[in-house]
């Protein structure tokens, strides 16, 4: 078996392998269904009404959607760059952290939402600053640092909920006070159960696809991800390319954490993120790391895990069938587009 | 400081510290073949789940001790396929595809723990293996104490990894791996397969990741939790880079690592512990591991082709 580039694929080629990576997700749900003895129809159309059948179920996508929004575009962002940012969850941690600080009445309106948001993307960057410079410096490899910040943020937030951050009126609870009025994030339409949080996030795609698109920055940025040698050789700024877009990703996944705080729940506690960080790696890479797509691609990992939640409770299937089909989403889904432009051929 | 010393010259602190290098031991050798032939295992972290929950699920259903191992070994081995297939004859990017994989294997332990067991509260637990009791050897001051009254899954980890360094440094297929994993194209003028090399080396480090992972349910806490892997399979990686690709200096890796983890949790029990939150000491373990690739960092020879994708004919 040998591996044959293709130069120019055909529209087909290009939109029909990566709907048949959705087909076989599909299909794979269908068969956990059937091993979970249910019903695969009902369980299929189940996860789909419980996603977007009602307006509360939609609303509940999009809003499950905010900070995946959020994290996918940090990924998004710094794999990009080839920068393996693997911490968004600690990021987001940060960004909640800075919420909690600053939203329980050390600022007022109408200065404690914008100061907030701002401080923790700061505080989100330079999460990830410390293994970005132990890259560029010392050569440690990113992936590992990061990850192993996701642990010690989450010892740091337990910690911080026992200790000094620990709700008083909390019943014992390792919760966070709640933020005063003002430092919330009113809702988009008053009535309806989303909040500015989503617009945000929807402001961030936009204003990352600009940076991509129309400046330096960007053109630097994805010129040392797809051949650092030669964006070296041309005279990019290797490293201080990494390093910004470091700041830009940890940013990004700390208003992932900020908003969840500001926007949902009102305080800091240590479920706050389900994995909201890690899933953002599925969220950019069905994206193809297009930071307008990730607006879509998180609406619909949303729409899988919201969709599950209200199967499960439905059809007694594990609520773990996301989790399964999202990781083999993102696995057929790197393969299919792999091969729009290599085709197997024997010999 | 005088506890610290009680605890350093205290035979159960060094039993702790072999107990707890085991699975890493194992892991951390599943993931050093790996790399050695060119490979990023990330699933690794996936793969002890996985192993952590098949071998105690075979258990729990009532396979002897050694045949849950067999089955962490097989299950694992069956990800390591499917990592495998993906980044050699396709090379897509270790990285996603390692991720993707801990993500998948990680929600079928899950989704598999749930289907199995829709009704528990607490996690059931498997009767697991038992202290060696040797005639003599085990009545030994101290040594008794450390060395042969730890369980047999803890003497295999040790083993597999004598043997690991024995095929890697001493036998053709050790050399041919490696070469893999150094200068790809030279194994291919060899008329050797890179590919094959490649596959099967992830396949088998993958299965010895899975042990890694049982010897967590079989051998320490003889249930099986969510999150019971917490982050060892990542250490695991980051002691590869700290042994420098040896499997010998990985060991002592994993040994000094572990005695790090058992020393905080006896310090915990001591005056230090009363004064510093218990979040500072769990924390310890993944510090270190910063701290060692750190250290460890611009002296270590990677191997050349780690991370690069081959192809037949490519120069």
């Amino acid at each position: 078996m040998r591996l044959e580039p293709i130069p120019n694929p055909t529209l087909a080629r290009r939109i029909g392998l990566p709907a048949a990576a959705l087909t076989a997700t599909t299909l794979m749900a269908a068969l956990l269904a059937l091993v979970a003895g249910a019903n695969p129809f009902a369980v299929l159309g189940q996860i789909v009404t419980g996603a977007v059948g009602s307006r509360f179920a939609l609303l509940e996508t999009l809003n499950r959607a905010t900070p995946l929004i959020f994290t996918g575009l940090a990924v998004a962002v710094a794999f990009k760059a080839k920068l393996w940012n693997i911490g968004a969850e600690a990021q987001l941690y940060a960004g909640a952290i800075v919420a909690v600080l600053l939203g329980t009445g050390a600022l007022g309106s109408p200065l404690v939402l914008p100061v907030s948001a701002l401080a923790a993307m700061v505080a989100g960057a330079l999460v990830l600053l410390g293994p970005v410079l132990l890259k560029t410096r010392l050569g440690v490899d990113e992936v590992v640092t990061t990850l192993l910040l996701n642990f010690i943020m989450l010892l740091f937030v337990s910690y911080l909920l026992e200790g000094p951050m620990k709700d008083p009126m909390g019943m014992g609870w390792p919760k966070s006070p709640a933020l005063i009025k003002d430092a919330r994030l009113p809702r988009i339409v008053e009535g309806l159960r989303l909040h500015w949080g989503f617009a945000l996030a929807l402001i961030a795609a936009v204003a990352v696809h600009v940076i991509e698109r129309r400046t330096t920055f960007g053109f630097e940025m994805r010129a040392v991800g797809s051949n650092i040698g030669a964006a070296r050789f041309m005279g990019v700024p290797v490293n201080r390319v990494l390093i910004q877009t470091a700041l830009l990703s940890g940013g990004l996944a700390a208003l992932a954490g900020w908003s969840e705080v500001a926007g949902l729940k009102g305080h800091l506690s240590q479920d706050l993120s389900p994995g909201f960080g890690y899933t953002g790696i599925i969220v950019a890479m069905l994206a193809l790391l297009n930071p307008l797509a990730v607006v879509g691609t998180a609406i619909f990992v949303a729409g899988v895990f919201v969709g599950s939640d209200a199967m499960s409770r439905a059809a007694g299937v594990p609520t773990y069938i996301a989790d399964m089909l999202l990781a083999s989403a993102l696995l057929f889904m790197v393969l299919a587009i792999f091969l729009v432009r290599m085709r197997v051929v024997r010999g | 400081m005088s506890y610290l010393v009680d605890i350093l010259v205290s035979a159960s602190f060094w039993a702790a510290v072999i107990r707890i290098a085991s699975p890493l031991v194992l892991a951390t050798m599943g993931e050093l073949i790996c790399e050695r032939a060119g490979v990023l295992n990330l699933g690794i972290e996936g793969i002890m789940v996985i192993g952590a929950f098949t071998g105690w699920l075979a258990v729990y259903q009532g396979l002897p001790l050694w045949g849950g191992v067999g089955v962490a070994m097989a299950a694992g081995m069956l990800f390591g396929l499917l990592h495998a297939t993906l980044t050699v004859p396709f090379g897509l990017s270790q990285h996603v595809v390692g991720l993707g994989v801990t993500l998948l294997a990680t929600s079928t332990s899950s989704f598999a723990y749930r289907l199995a067991l829709p009704e528990v509260t607490s996690p059931p637990k498997i009767v697991p293996f038992q202290p060696l009791d040797l005639p003599v050897l085990s009545d030994l001051p101290f040594l008794g104490e450390v060395l042969f009254t730890q369980t047999a899954f803890t003497w295999f980890a040790f083993a597999i990894a004598v043997l690991v360094s024995v095929i890697l440094f001493r036998t053709p297929l050790g050399l041919a791996i490696r070469a893999a994993g150094e200068n790809p194209s030279a194994v291919e003028a060899q008329g050797l397969s890179v590919s094959g090399l490649r596959m099967g080396a992830v396949i088998v480090g993958s299965g010895l990741m899975a042990m890694g992972g049982a010897f967590l349910t079989l051998s320490a806490f003889s249930s099986f939790f969510f999150e019971m892997v917490n982050g060892r399979g990542w250490i695991c990686v980051a002691l590869v880079v700290f042994g420098a690709w040896m499997p010998g200096k990985a060991v002592l890796g994993a040994i000094l690592f572990a005695a790090f983890d058992a020393l905080q949790i006896r310090l915990q029990q001591t005056p230090i512990g009363a004064d510093l939150p218990y979040q500072v000491f769990l924390m310890a373990p993944y510090v270190l591991s910063i701290l060692a690739l750190i250290l460890m960092s611009r002296r270590a020879e990677v191997p050349a082709a780690l991370m690069t994708p081959y192809s037949k004919g490519e120069r």
